[in-house]
């Protein structure tokens, strides 16, 4: 009855028969995620930590072999260390920021990420995704015994789902019978291929990219230093284009594209991987395959995110190419907007409609990732002649001239969006205040002495003053902001007024759940705090 | 790597703006190859030069164009 799709890396959450099973009649619970990857359990976390019990089915008892997403950004990184767990997959990955782009037998230019300072997190870090997921997992069992209500089920897969007005049914299958299952609410997080998204009949449409990659991971002792390489029409010919880039363990993920019109168990052979690794690494190095796979992608979404009371997020809300490493890293900041949105609302807090928001900013978000992983993959796989003619045009004339450099697209790399014009957002009334802190934009770190900002912000709204007076905290309608009090002078090394003063002497911010920028002033006026919290939370 | 033989003049003499000088690049790139879908490739030729031409035109300053000519020329035969 239960048949494995994978193998696993890690067994996580072994089956285990659930009171519900014994019941009479279905246990409505408040929050079920429907999938125990990286997205969902993230999902099971953030309500878990808010006190909000959460149930989370998978048909699999943990986490599937193979490293897929390597790629993962600061704004996933500082997600995940509110939630507990970034300090660790910072410690296990590697961390990178030189990038290498070559034309044929040619270096046409490098980059280096160059980091801005004063951030907990770096930029990037490369490290395999069942260890990211295996992270959140040990993140949920510390939880769990601190008292977070997370409920995480293996082989219980969902094979049949009831809207209601109010609530939804579920028929999960065990290993041991089918059992229901009522929910409040319930979180479409079970992939690109979502079964959820299929049983309701909804759509997921967008551009489908005719072209098939190779992944090869392999283990080698060789000389390459920890960087992003990036090939068009390599000289080895491995692939009409090929990335290599560093994971831990000594691991190196090879890419190549492979075009396509392929026949793919032919490829997926050993010793057409191999004939392929030694035309690009050469003879001599020697290396033994990890893990190998073949992969197509396309770029689209659903039209929504929510329906009534199902709510998607991650790839089964939406897809991208991997090229810029948008697809994990854009699923945790779908948890972020909706965390605490939902949080407010079964805690009676906030309207329903609240919700609504959190479809408006991550359709936003994922338009946006689409957008730069489709142009992304239009630079890399020309669909045309005339097109691929341009491409080798602007790389033939980058070696010599600065500015067809920023014309190369090999990925443009994943940072969160700013939620411009959206209706949560408040007054933007902090005169000579920095752009990349208006309201809808992601808070950017900075350093307190020996802290961080972002750690400092927490988990609900916050009040941050900078050099101003304001009361400790501000209620409007049940909803609390916290006070941080700053001053100019914590952060002796600028960053802080760079980024959150400008040309203001004093700033009052009030800074969302998710650590968005909701408004902005010179001063504190309570009334203008309170109408803002209020729009904030969907009350207007 | 014998690119020696093409090295551009980029001296005082150099009117030619070879900077970074197109604000959003990734959107005008997508743009320039959007033009040309579902043409076949003698229309895509049509239509680069009268691309060339009207971009000529705008320049119009005789030394820009010529050094612009150059440079473009130089890659010729380098691979």
């Amino acid at each position: 009855m239960f048949q494995d799709r994978y193998s696993l890396a890690f067994k996580l959450y072994p089956y285990r028969r659930s009171a519900d099973q014994d019941a009479a009649a279905a246990m409505r619970h408040r929050v079920v995620v429907m999938g125990g990857g990286p997205i969902g359990i993230a999902m099971a976390l953030d309500l878990g930590l808010q006190g909000i019990p959460v149930v989370v089915l998978d048909d699999h008892e943990g986490v599937g072999q193979g490293s897929r997403a390597i790629c993962f950004a600061k704004r996933a990184l500082e997600i995940a260390d509110r939630y507990g767990c970034g300090k660790a997959m910072l410690e296990k990955g590697v961390v990178w920021n030189v990038g290498k782009v070559f034309h044929q037998d040619r270096k046409v230019f490098e980059f280096n990420l160059l980091p801005e300072a004063g951030h907990e997190y770096p930029a990037f870090i490369n490290l395999q995704q069942p260890y990211f997921e295996k992270f959140l997992v040990d993140r949920v069992r510390e939880a769990q015994a601190e008292g977070a209500p997370i409920d995480l089920r293996g082989r219980n897969r969902v094979d049949g789902v009831e809207l209601r007005d109010d609530h939804v049914v579920l028929d999960v299958a065990t290993p041991e019978g089918n059992y229901k299952l009522e929910a409040d609410w319930l979180i479409g997080c079970d992939g690109a291929r979502s079964p959820l998204r299929q049983m309701l009949g909804l759509d997921f449409e967008g551009r489908v990219f005719e072209d098939n990659f190779l992944i090869a991971d392999i283990k080698m002792k060789a000389e390459f230093p920890t960087e992003r390489w990036f090939w068009f029409e390599p000289p080895f010919k491995s692939g009409a284009s090929t990335l290599l880039h560093k994971q831990p363990d000594g691991v190196w993920r090879i890419d190549f594209q492979i075009g396509w019109d392929i026949d793919r168990e032919k490829e997926l052979k050993t010793e057409n991987i191999r004939a392929r690794l030694d035309q690009m690494l050469g003879k001599d190095i020697e290396y033994e395959i990890v893990w190998t796979s073949i992969y197509t992608f396309q770029c689209r979404r659903m039209k929504r995110f929510r329906h009534g009371r199902v709510l998607f997020a991650g790839d089964a809300a939406h897809q991208v190419s991997p090229f810029g490493a948008r697809g994990a890293n854009s699923g945790m900041q779908d948890v972020d907007n909706l965390g605490w949105k939902l949080g407010l609302v079964i805690n009676g807090k906030a309207p329903e409609g609240l919700l609504d928001s959190y479809d408006a900013e991550r359709v936003h978000g994922a338009d946006e990732n689409i957008l730069n992983s489709t142009r992304s993959t239009d630079f890399i796989t020309p669909k045309s002649k005339v097109s691929h003619t341009f491409r080798n045009a602007v790389l033939d004339l980058a070696e010599r001239y600065d500015f067809a450099r920023p014309l190369i697209n090999s990925g443009r790399l994943s940072v969160p969006c700013t939620y411009d014009g959206m209706p949560l957002n408040g007054p933007d009334a902090l005169a000579g205040g920095p752009a990349r802190t208006r309201p809808g934009s992601p808070c950017p770190d900075a350093p307190l002495g020996g802290k961080f900002l972002l750690a400092m912000l927490g988990g609900g709204f916050t009040l941050l003053t900078i050099d101003a007076q304001a009361p400790e905290a501000v209620v409007a309608d049940g909803v609390e902001a916290r006070r941080l009090a700053l001053s100019a002078g914590d952060d002796a090394t600028g960053a802080l007024c760079e980024r959150y003063l400008g040309e203001a002497r004093s700033a009052v911010y009030l800074i969302r759940p998710d650590q968005h920028v909701a408004a902005r002033w010179e001063s504190f006026d309570a009334a203008a705090v309170e109408a803002a919290l209020m729009k904030a939370c969907g009350k207007e | 790597m014998s690119r020696l033989n093409t090295k551009i003049d980029t001296g005082l003499n150099t009117k030619l703006n070879t900077g970074p000088n197109i604000a959003d690049p990734d959107g005008f790139y997508a743009e320039l190859i959007g033009i040309h879908e579902g043409l076949d490739e003698a229309e895509s030729q049509a239509l680069n030069a009268r691309l060339i031409l009207l971009l000529a035109n705008h320049i119009g300053d005789r030394a820009v164009l010529s050094e612009a000519l150059t440079a473009a020329a130089a890659n010729e035969g380098a691979h």
